[in-house]
């Protein structure tokens, strides 16, 4: 496994400070720590959409900031925390501006790319629906799929699973899970500490703007971690891969 | 689905365009030889002013329907980023200095104002290029172009270039020959050109902003194409035909259902449904008999417009009821 989305040192305002992580394809990484300590932020500068004041983002050793921008949008999806859509367009339309970096949307390869995207999200039956007809699980499941259809090397979505339910949220984890194992770099920020227990590779926990850890969940989320950080006395409860937290 | 509605417009235009012409005061009978006037009128005052009609038309629609993507707003006219205002204020100061005497020079002064305010309006909204922020640079810029038309108004060196620049400012296509097409023509297409060209970015932006970025938008870029491209189609308008507001609101909303709902497939659409309304609308404004002339283009559009709007917000209340 390679380590190709890297960021060294990076700081901005106070939002980060000197922050560095390497983190590679074929993972689900997670990015916790208390509302803001920086992990939109830390996202956006790994998708290229936030310039930091100091420090670089490099894309398989090239800066991300010298990349022409459709190159970028080829090789990084990203789906913005609670994601509007303006236009009541289907969900076919919706999934297809996924193809924009590509500009190939009503070719052969475009069209099996969104075909595939569609599938994989099980939307089939809801493809000709509006968005605004949509269920919060079904929109979700349109949002990401529109992120898969640009079919990128890394998959960064911040907290994709607020206002899911625990059904929806777990369904959309282990479609998640699928698409590392295919060989994608995923990284989410994720508000929910089990979940990122359960089913991340591995945690970056930050505090104040800076990294607190980076590593195994076992790890980055253990108790005395959790103290510091969230400041609240945490147990884990369960098996692993299954694990709840109780806090006090 | 767009390429049906696109070839349906084609068609009603070139209906509707026949049609125009033999509509006026003087009914031109289609069937039986044409008198001397009757080529006259048609060659000279129709047609320029049916081709007029489809110019101004098609830009306000394409700009109202690229506005609406830009902004992500149902509710955003061209009028909405000062350029119209700043165009009107640029006719009217040609009025206050007497150069309106001069045929070709009303038109440069409104176009010199669409520039002054696609300037204003792309240094006030500077690098960072949010939409909100662009969108009330533009609120202010329309202001204060409305303000200093007023002003011109309230201090017009003679109660005849008052009448002038009042009756100019309600906006019309009589008396349009075709020197007017010949400015606003080239403009308008190169205006329209360049929001087709925003068209993708627009269809990007429907998913905000962060996520238009992420797709490869570049916003500064999304930013000049429009400045640029309603500049010049807005400004084109304004200058040749004066203010017709309500098109570009109206337009794309009625032809966006018909269509995919993304901004670019709505704007060519709305360029052939803006210069279909215009050109009935004006063809309208010179039958309907009024004393004392004819019902200004501007005003009928104003009267039509209104309810629109009102069954707009009316019906997007009970949506968010």
């Amino acid at each position: 496994m390679s380590a190709d989305l890297r960021a060294t040192d990076l700081s901005l305002g106070t939002r980060l400070k000197g922050v560095t992580v390497a983190l590679r394809s074929g993972e689900v990484t997670a990015i916790c720590g208390p509302n803001g300590a920086g992990k939109s932020t830390l996202l956006s500068c790994l998708a290229g959409l936030t310039v930091s004041d100091a420090g670089a983002v490099t894309l398989e050793g090239e800066a991300l900031s010298a990349l022409p921008a459709r190159r970028r949008a080829q090789a990084i999806g990203y789906l913005p925390q609670g994601p509007e859509v303006a236009w009541d367009v289907t969900v076919d339309v919706l999934v297809a501006l996924g193809r924009l970096p590509w500009q190939d949307a009503s070719s052969p390869q475009g069209q099996a790319a969104v075909e595939a995207a569609i599938a994989t999200m099980d939307l089939q039956p809801l493809r000709t629906r509006p968005v605004s007809r949509l269920s919060g699980g079904e929109r979700a499941r349109a949002l990401m799929a529109r992120v898969l259809a640009t079919q990128p090397r890394w998959l960064l979505a911040d907290e994709p699973l607020a206002s899911l339910d625990v059904g929806q949220a777990l369904a959309l984890m282990k479609r998640l899970r699928e698409q590392a194992d295919a060989g994608r770099g995923v990284v989410l920020v994720l508000h929910d500490l089990a979940t990122a227990m359960n089913h991340a590779d591995r945690v970056i926990v930050l505090k104040d703007g800076r990294l607190a850890t980076d590593g195994e969940p076992d790890q980055s989320l253990a108790a005395d971690i959790i103290g510091a950080v969230w400041g609240c006395e945490a147990r884990w409860l369960g098996e692993p891969g299954t694990r709840a937290l109780s806090v006090s | 689905m767009n390429r049906r509605l696109i070839l349906a417009l084609s068609l009603a235009l070139a209906f509707a365009v026949p049609l125009s012409l033999l509509a006026g005061r003087v009914w031109i009978a289609p069937f039986s030889p044409m008198t001397g006037n009757a080529a006259l009128i048609l060659m000279e005052l129709r047609l320029p002013r049916a081709v007029l009609a489809l110019v101004v038309g098609a830009g306000l629609g394409i700009s109202g329907a690229a506005m609406q993507g830009y902004l992500r707003n149902p509710l955003a006219d061209p009028g909405l980023f000062g350029i119209a205002p700043g165009a009107a204020l640029g006719a009217v100061l040609s009025f206050w200095t007497g150069y309106a005497a001069s045929v070709w020079l009303l038109p440069v002064f409104a176009l010199a104002g669409a520039a002054g305010a696609m300037a204003l309006l792309a240094l006030v909204a500077g690098r960072q290029a949010g939409v909100a922020l662009f969108a009330m640079a533009g609120l202010m810029i329309s202001s204060l172009a409305g303000a200093l038309t007023s002003l011109a108004i309230s201090l017009s060196p003679t109660p005849f270039a008052m009448g002038e620049i009042v009756t100019w400012l309600m906006g019309a296509l009589t008396d349009r020959s075709w020197r007017e097409v010949l400015i606003a023509a080239p403009l308008t297409a190169a205006g329209m050109a360049l929001l087709l060209t925003a068209g993708r970015g627009l269809d990007a932006l429907t998913l905000g902003e962060a996520a238009a970025r992420s797709l490869g938008v570049e916003p500064r870029r999304q930013q000049a194409l429009m400045i640029a491209g309603v500049g010049l189609t807005v400004g084109a308008g304004v200058a040749v035909a004066g203010i017709i507001g309500f098109v570009g609101l109206i337009v794309p909303h009625l032809v966006r259902p018909l269509t995919d709902r993304r901004p670019s497939s709505v704007l060519m659409p709305s360029a052939l449904a803006g210069a279909l309304l215009l050109l009935v609308a004006d063809a309208g404004c010179r039958i309907l008999p009024l004393a004392g002339g004819e019902l200004r283009l501007g005003i009928a559009l104003s009267l039509l417009g209104a309810p629109f709007f009102l069954g707009l917000l009316l019906r997007m209340r009970r949506g968010l009821a």
